[in-house]
């Protein structure tokens, strides 16, 4: 007994959790052997990457001029498409709001973001399944995605769009195609697919009718046939080699490049292919950038970039790397009130909480945002939504002119690389940009 | 019947001509020297007859919407994709993709097809003369494809509720794909389609095949079959 206590006394080296075997890859473990069926989630990689929040603006000093904060003008428009269409986007400001399928999203929450983009004065983009008359008739601007799928693609919805978008790939899963699973599709969602109802839906990866930039460059000139060479037709790529690929994209004919980061949410994906397919959205702009210049059309072909958007800030970053408009997908949704605290109670009944709700493919959004269930999809006013949406566009334009006026720019286009420097060296390489207090470069 | 020729006009002047045809019209066109043309009579909107004396290129009558369009020769890939209603009738061969996406209407090949034929239908009617290639009705979604000849290899890979008749031989079945029973109804559905284009073959020859509604719903224990 005497020697047990004396044991017991001893020091203890404290519980050390692993670093390679952690509680988050241990849980995923035991569900994966609990289930046998890989872990599928919506939105875009949550792992901890490069991102614009490493990069930091050079403010107005010595040698530079700054302008009037609520004085002297700085212009927000920008105008996509203007190579080949006739009628290119013209746009208050560089936001636009992102594809979002109807089936993803409920009827309400498609409403929601038309009518914010417009008070906002900017474009929003249809998704996987077509278009809807309410997205059509409160959208001033409409981007209408040409996906493989081709659910609900028509040419009279086509004739109706402000602007074309290829979808090549998506930042959450280059290379990977989609799925709505069978208990979001309601009768309306399966008339407009042309499939049964509660059948799972699978979005092909590849388009069924054209394969490489060859291909492409016919497909393109047939959209633009059919739509007598009125919109811009943009083609979406899935960031993996920018470069090259917006090379083959000017190549095939494209107005516009939207260039997808990793951060870009989805719809649903396995979370494996979410978190380990695709490159940072920081890392593709200026590999997309020198691919414009080299071909002499930096600013004539433009660039979108997407992927994480999340503040004025982020904004006004892209567009000094060289972009000229962003794109924000899961930002809008969270403005509309998708992971609401107010919803806590919910969220914990489906296991989880406000913040990291992520199941956005099993229909059960307690916000009624990610939802073809009526009950809970009632829950999300569109008119109130759409408010929220055009104040926090306003917001971030807001921010993104702070920091312009405050590097001297009376146009947010104005915003250059050489605003910038970094602050990890990751983030330097990265960018294009150099560390913080020196000029240094890393592979320059 | 009024000419147009690709000679003396651009695809442009030329599409832009059959596109604002009045859609209570009936007028006939001819179409000369195509020379593989891609985006041929693409984007058509009224019960207009054209006939294209030649062959095409990519996409030929793409998203066409009730006109009947005639090709005396072959076509590209991608012919008739997405179309509507209507119907298009090719002396030829066809390429790759015909009749993808299709959501109605008639596509009639008097000759061979490529792969991939009819891959994602969705609700047109497809008759082959010839034989098809390999990957056809992949995923195909509605509709009837009506095949006098031979089939390459995976027919009806992950087919949904399309139906496939086929007269000649099956090289192999595409995942969740399976013969299914030749019914009364089945055959008078392809007798219909074969005498409206003009094919002589008995119905009662072909056999059917459709989805096995396997994979439907994800399920593990089906893994294998993907």
């Amino acid at each position: 007994m005497k020697a047990k206590k004396e044991t017991h006394k001893a020091p203890r080296t404290k519980p050390r959790f692993s670093e390679t075997f952690t509680p988050e890859i241990n849980s995923e473990i035991r569900r994966a052997a609990a289930t046998g069926i890989y872990d599928i989630r919506g939105g875009g990689a949550k792992r901890k990457i490069p991102h614009f929040d490493d990069l930091l603006f050079l403010g107005a000093s010595m040698s530079r001029y700054p302008l009037e904060g609520y004085r002297e003008k700085c212009d927000t428009s920008v105008k996509l498409g203007t190579k080949y269409a006739q009628n290119p986007l013209n746009l208050d400001i560089p936001i636009t709001i992102a594809g979002m399928s109807f089936g993803a999203l409920s009827a309400q929450a498609k409403e929601a973001l038309g009518r914010g983009a417009s008070l906002a004065g900017t474009s929003t983009t249809t998704g996987d399944g077509g278009m809807t008359p309410e997205e059509r008739q409160h959208s001033k601007k409409l981007v209408y995605q040409y996906l493989p799928s081709r659910y609900g693609m028509n040419p009279d919805d086509l004739k109706k769009a402000d602007a074309i978008e290829i979808v090549v790939g998506q930042g959450a899963k280059p290379g990977g195609g989609g799925m709505l699973l069978g208990q979001k599709i309601s009768d309306r969602v399966a008339e407009m697919r042309n499939l049964p109802k509660g059948v799972d839906q699978r979005s092909a990866c590849r388009h069924p009718d054209w394969t490489g930039p060859d291909d492409l460059e016919i497909k393109i000139l047939e959209l633009r046939e059919i739509t007598q060479w009125k919109v811009p037709v943009f083609v979406k790529i899935g960031a993996t080699r920018p470069y090259f690929d917006t090379t083959l994209a000017i190549k095939a004919g494209a107005d516009v490049i939207v260039m997808d980061g990793m951060q870009g949410g989805t719809a649903a994906t396995q979370d494996v292919f979410i978190e380990h397919v695709g490159i940072p959205t920081l890392a593709c702009i200026r590999a997309s950038v020198e691919a414009l210049q080299e071909q002499g059309l930096h600013r004539e072909v433009q660039l979108v970039i997407s992927g994480g958007i999340r503040n004025g800030a982020d904004v006004a970053k892209c567009l000094a790397l060289g972009a000229d408009a962003v794109s924000i997908g899961t930002a809008a949704l969270i403005a509309l009130g998708d992971n609401d605290p107010k919803w806590e109670l919910e969220y914990k009944k489906l296991g989880t909480t406000a913040g990291a709700f992520d199941d956005w493919h099993e229909g059960f959004d307690p916000a009624g945002i990610t939802t073809q269930d009526p009950r809970l999809a009632a829950r999300l006013n569109p008119v109130e939504g759409g408010k929220r949406l055009s104040n926090f566009l306003k917001v971030i334009s807001l921010e993104a002119q702070t920091i312009a006026r405050a590097c001297g720019k009376n146009h947010l286009k104005n915003l250059e690389p050489e605003d910038l420097c970094a602050l990890t060296v990751e983030a330097a390489a990265m960018a294009r940009i150099p560390l913080a207090g020196t000029s240094w470069i890393p592979g320059s | 019947m009024r000419e147009l020729d690709l000679e003396k006009l651009s695809l442009r002047e030329l599409n832009s001509v059959l596109q604002s045809q009045d859609k209570n019209g009936q007028e006939s066109w001819l179409i000369r020297n195509p020379k593989g043309a891609h985006a041929l009579a693409v984007g058509l909107d009224a019960p207009i007859n054209v006939r294209i004396e030649g062959s095409t290129g990519y996409y030929c009558a793409g998203m066409n919407k009730n006109a009947l369009i005639h090709v005396i020769g072959s076509v590209g890939p991608g012919a008739a994709e997405n179309m509507m209603s209507g119907k298009l009738i090719v002396e030829g061969n066809a390429s790759q993709y015909a009749g993808a996406t299709g959501h109605g209407g008639t596509l009639i090949i008097k000759g061979n097809s490529s792969s991939r034929c009819g891959i994602s239908m969705k609700g047109i009617d497809i008759v082959v003369q010839g034989s098809i290639g390999h990957m056809s009705a992949f995923m195909a979604q509605s509709g009837n494809l009506v095949v006098a000849g031979d089939v390459g290899d995976s027919l009806g890979d992950s087919i949904y509720e399309a139906q496939i008749f086929v007269r000649g031989a099956v090289n192999s079945l595409g995942a969740d794909c399976i013969e299914k029973e030749m019914t009364f109804q089945h055959i008078q559905l392809v007798d219909k389609l074969l005498k409206s284009s003009d094919i002589g073959c008995e119905a009662s020859e072909f056999k059917r095949f459709g989805s096995a509604r396997k994979l439907y719903n994800f399920d593990i224990d089906n893994l294998s079959d993907y």
